[in-house]
């Protein structure tokens, strides 16, 4: 057990340094990367990042090198991303992409699919967007109505979309789609490429809770889609979803905690209680404590699986509990957060502070429900990770058809 | 970067919980819980023969010259056991103690005997209720001769060979005592009647100075090493509990399912599994930070004590709970980690106290 470099680890980590150091500045403590764009200038900026990463060889360097990677072991990976967070850089717009569909693509897609779509995603040059959600298909994603009927040698969806993050700005999207309604749930799915600006593609920003409109609503009428779009075989898209669904509680899980424990710990040391640092009050040091034991303990669980995948162990347990750690952990350090703060919590103005707290507050409840919910993922780990009995299914052995879903009125 | 155990350590690790699991199984715990003898001398005696007593100990003393890593492993398989014997007092404390502080001629006298578990140690620090960290104590050391009143004392009575927190003059300082006139070890009942606790009276008994007597930050730095590998006790105790309670509530039907199918059992069993992995990364870290006396100790130490605690208290509590009426029997295995998950817990501090630690450490850290 080891928790330093070894030799090469090192002399890796301060190549990355060197490169980051002379193409970004340092970024500011507490102070944390973007997912979303509010605007075109962001999305181009975020853009021309990626591409100057890649034309170093440092784009997605865990990808093979065939696809525009450096084939780099998943400890340098995970070394990169430590340092490329301690960098001022723009949104990571690229996330879903690189981190979910892509991966989907190379085990499920065709030679041409990767051929034509992989190097384009790691360079930035395309951002993606995973059209999973609609407004009866959540948690139970294979609820989904959205149609996809054959025409020729082309398919024809129908349908609509919701959640979609990043939709406004995405070139292509990956879409799950009913082809056989007649057939049980989870047998009558197939899974497509889009091309997000075909004609019948209509995007709606939804605005959410933080103000912000990460997220969209995607409509679709008659939208042509080539047969060699297919991502795997007709009806059997399933399987390709779950692929893209297990990278994305990998992609999402480690991530972000800008305003963690340390940024929290300064703050109790200049808010006052009774005049007296906030530190000093025995209740404030009980919650930091825990705290910082769950977020201490995903970092290093992420790490622990991490050894285990680089020997070539499937990815044990430890990866998905990431989620369902950090989610509502991030929420709870906001909320104590804005607590210490007092009735200066409730300031949430540029003109008086830096909002971190207050923007972690509002944007936190989407973190336990965005890539399966609390809930979905206890249900994960009790059956898939401790092997206890599958929730009881009334919808098993039915056609799709006659199953009830969404909401009744 | 490796943040395993390598195959070594875990093979060692598979032959204790073999050996364990023969010889310690949980009818064991539960013949002293209700017999007359304090611990478990054959389980002691097999640990002592099968060279774990001395696993961090050098070979020069009598030990296998194994580290802290090693250690910790099969600290946790005598908490996986509920092993009933004098382990965490004689080992992580008293031999600890006497490796990082004692004199040459005291460890050439006592480690031999420790590893060879022919003495039995026991560490007394407390004076009453409350908690100490080796500030304020009233047991006082004058001339030779020992004063004051310890209590509560694990394994007190059983040992031979104590190290007592005192003072000298108003220094915080580390004594030697040995039994004889002037010791006197009471037993007392104990929440977990698996283990020995005592009170532990010296008037005027003869004590030397475990090597120059430490001070106050050398007593804090050995309640983090003991700290350490408690963590792993009681994560082996957690991971037992847990995977005992699993099997019952997939083998128990009501409603003409298995309790284990209801999502109130399975989230609260997934939140357990969570609590137990997170101490698990957290005592991992500070294993490798013990083994490797790095900085990050400190903060390691108390942020793994603090979560191993909670785990196996958690783990423990939901296992007599998920059990239903069985689980609240004296003949159910339940009480036995019941009881043992909070000696554990209350032992070298409560969890309160180690969060508190904790975060001063942490203020600490982001001053420098
Ligand atoms: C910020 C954000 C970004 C998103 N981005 C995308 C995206 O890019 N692409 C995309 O396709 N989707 C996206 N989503 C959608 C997200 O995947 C869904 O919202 C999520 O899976 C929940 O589905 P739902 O909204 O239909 O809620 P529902 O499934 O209706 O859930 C409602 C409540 O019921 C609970 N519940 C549901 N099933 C169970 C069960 N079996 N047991 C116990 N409780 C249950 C849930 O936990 C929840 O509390 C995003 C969502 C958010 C908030």
């Amino acid at each position: 057990m080891d928790f330093e470099d070894t030799r090469e680890e090192a002399e890796f980590r301060a190549e990355c340094r060197a490169w980051l150091e002379a193409n970004a500045s340092e970024r500011a403590p507490g102070s944390e990367v973007g997912m979303s764009a509010r605007d075109n200038e962001t999305v181009e900026r975020a853009q021309a990042w990626q591409a100057k990463k890649a034309d170093a060889g440092w784009a997605c360097i865990t990808w093979p090198r065939e696809y525009g990677g450096r084939g780099a072991t998943r400890i340098q990976g995970s070394i990169w991303n430590q340092e490329e967070a301690r960098f001022e850089t723009p949104p990571n717009l690229f996330l879903i992409g690189q981190g979910m569909l892509g991966p989907t693509l190379m085990a499920h897609g065709t030679e041409a699919q990767q051929t034509r779509y992989l190097e384009k995603m790691l360079r930035g040059e395309e951002i993606w967007c995973q059209l999973f959600s609609e407004p009866g298909a959540g948690s139970d994603l294979a609820a989904l109505r959205t149609r996809a009927e054959q025409d020729g040698d082309a398919w024809v969806i129908n349908g609509q979309k919701i959640w979609t993050t990043g939709a406004q700005y995405s070139r292509w999207g990956m879409i799950v789609t009913r082809t056989s309604p007649g057939a049980v749930k989870h047998k009558g799915i197939t899974y497509f490429i889009v091309d997000m600006h075909a004609p019948g593609v209509e995007v709606r920003p939804i605005k959410q809770i933080n103000g912000g409109s990460s997220f969209n609503e995607v409509f679709f009428s008659d939208v042509r889609v080539p047969a060699e779009n297919m991502i795997g075989r007709v009806n059997e898209g399933w399987r390709g979803a779950i692929t893209t669904l297990m990278n994305e509680r990998a992609a999402i899980g480690g991530g972000g905690m800008g305003g963690g424990v340390d940024t929290l710990v300064r703050l109790a040391q200049q808010v006052p209680i009774d005049g007296r640092p906030a530190l000093e009050d025995a209740g404030v040091r009980q919650r930091i404590a825990r705290l910082y034991i769950r977020q201490r303990g995903v970092q290093l669980a992420g790490l622990r699986s991490l050894t285990a995948l680089s020997r070539g162990e499937t990815p044990g347990p430890d990866l998905s509990i990431g989620k369902l750690v950090g989610a509502p952990l991030r929420q709870e350090m906001a909320a104590f957060a804005l607590e210490l703060l007092g009735p200066m919590g409730a300031v949430d103005d540029d003109a008086v502070g830096d909002r971190l707290w207050q923007q972690a507050y509002l944007g936190a409840p989407g973190g336990r429900i965005a890539g399966g919910t609390d809930e979905i993922m206890r249900n994960i780990i009790s059956e898939r990770v401790l092997g206890l009995p599958p929730e009881t299914r009334v919808d098993k052995h039915v056609a799709f058809e006659d199953v009830p879903t969404g909401r009744k009125s | 970067m490796n943040f395993d155990f390598d195959d070594d350590q875990k093979a060692l690790q598979r032959a204790v919980r073999e050996y364990l699991e023969r010889e310690s199984p949980l009818s064991e715990c539960r013949r002293v819980l209700e017999g007359e003898a304090r611990y478990s001398e054959t389980v002691w005696r097999g640990a002592a023969e099968m060279g774990w007593l001395g696993t961090a100990i050098p070979e020069r003393y009598g030990g296998a010259g194994l580290g802290a890593l090693e250690l910790a492993l099969v600290a946790e398989e005598v908490g996986r056991a509920l092993a009933p014997i004098p382990f965490a007092s004689s080992i992580y404390l008293v031999s600890e103690a006497l490796l990082q502080l004692g004199s040459e001629a005291q460890k050439e006298r006592y480690l031999p005997q420790l590893a060879a578990g022919t003495c039995i140690g026991a560490f007394a620090l407390q004076e009453g209720p409350g908690h100490g960290n080796g500030q304020a104590l009233a047991t006082v050391l004058k001339d030779g001769a020992i004063t004051g009143d310890k209590q509560p004392v694990l394994d007190g009575d059983v040992a031979g060979l104590y190290v007592v927190a005192c003072r000298v003059g108003d220094q915080p300082r580390l004594a030697l005592v040995g039994a004889g006139e002037g010791v006197k070890a009471t037993p007392v009942a104990c929440i977990d009647g698996s283990r020995a606790l005592a009170r532990l009276q010296l008037s005027g008994a003869q004590a030397e100075l475990l090597g120059d007597g430490g001070d106050a930050a050398a007593i804090e730095h050995l309640l983090d090493r003991a700290a350490t590998l408690m963590a792993f006790e009681q994560l082996g105790g957690a991971d037992q509990a847990f995977a005992i309670t699993r099997e019952y509530v997939l083998d128990r039907y009501v409603f003409g399912r298995p309790v284990g199918s209801f999502q109130a059992i399975k989230h609260r069993l997934a939140d357990l599994f969570v609590d137990i992995s997170l101490a698990r990364s957290n005592s991992y870290y500070a294993a490798w930070a013990l083994a490797g006396s790095a900085d990050e100790l400190p903060v390691a130490a108390a942020a793994a004590r603090a979560a191993a605690s909670d785990a196996f208290d958690l783990a423990a509590s939901e296992m007599v709970h998920m059990h239903g009426g069985i689980g609240f029997t004296w003949e159910a295995d339940a009480q036995l980690f019941y009881k043992r998950a909070k000696l554990l817990a209350l032992t070298l501090g409560s969890p309160t106290h180690w969060r508190d630690r904790l975060t001063l450490r942490l203020a600490r850290e982001s001053a420098a």
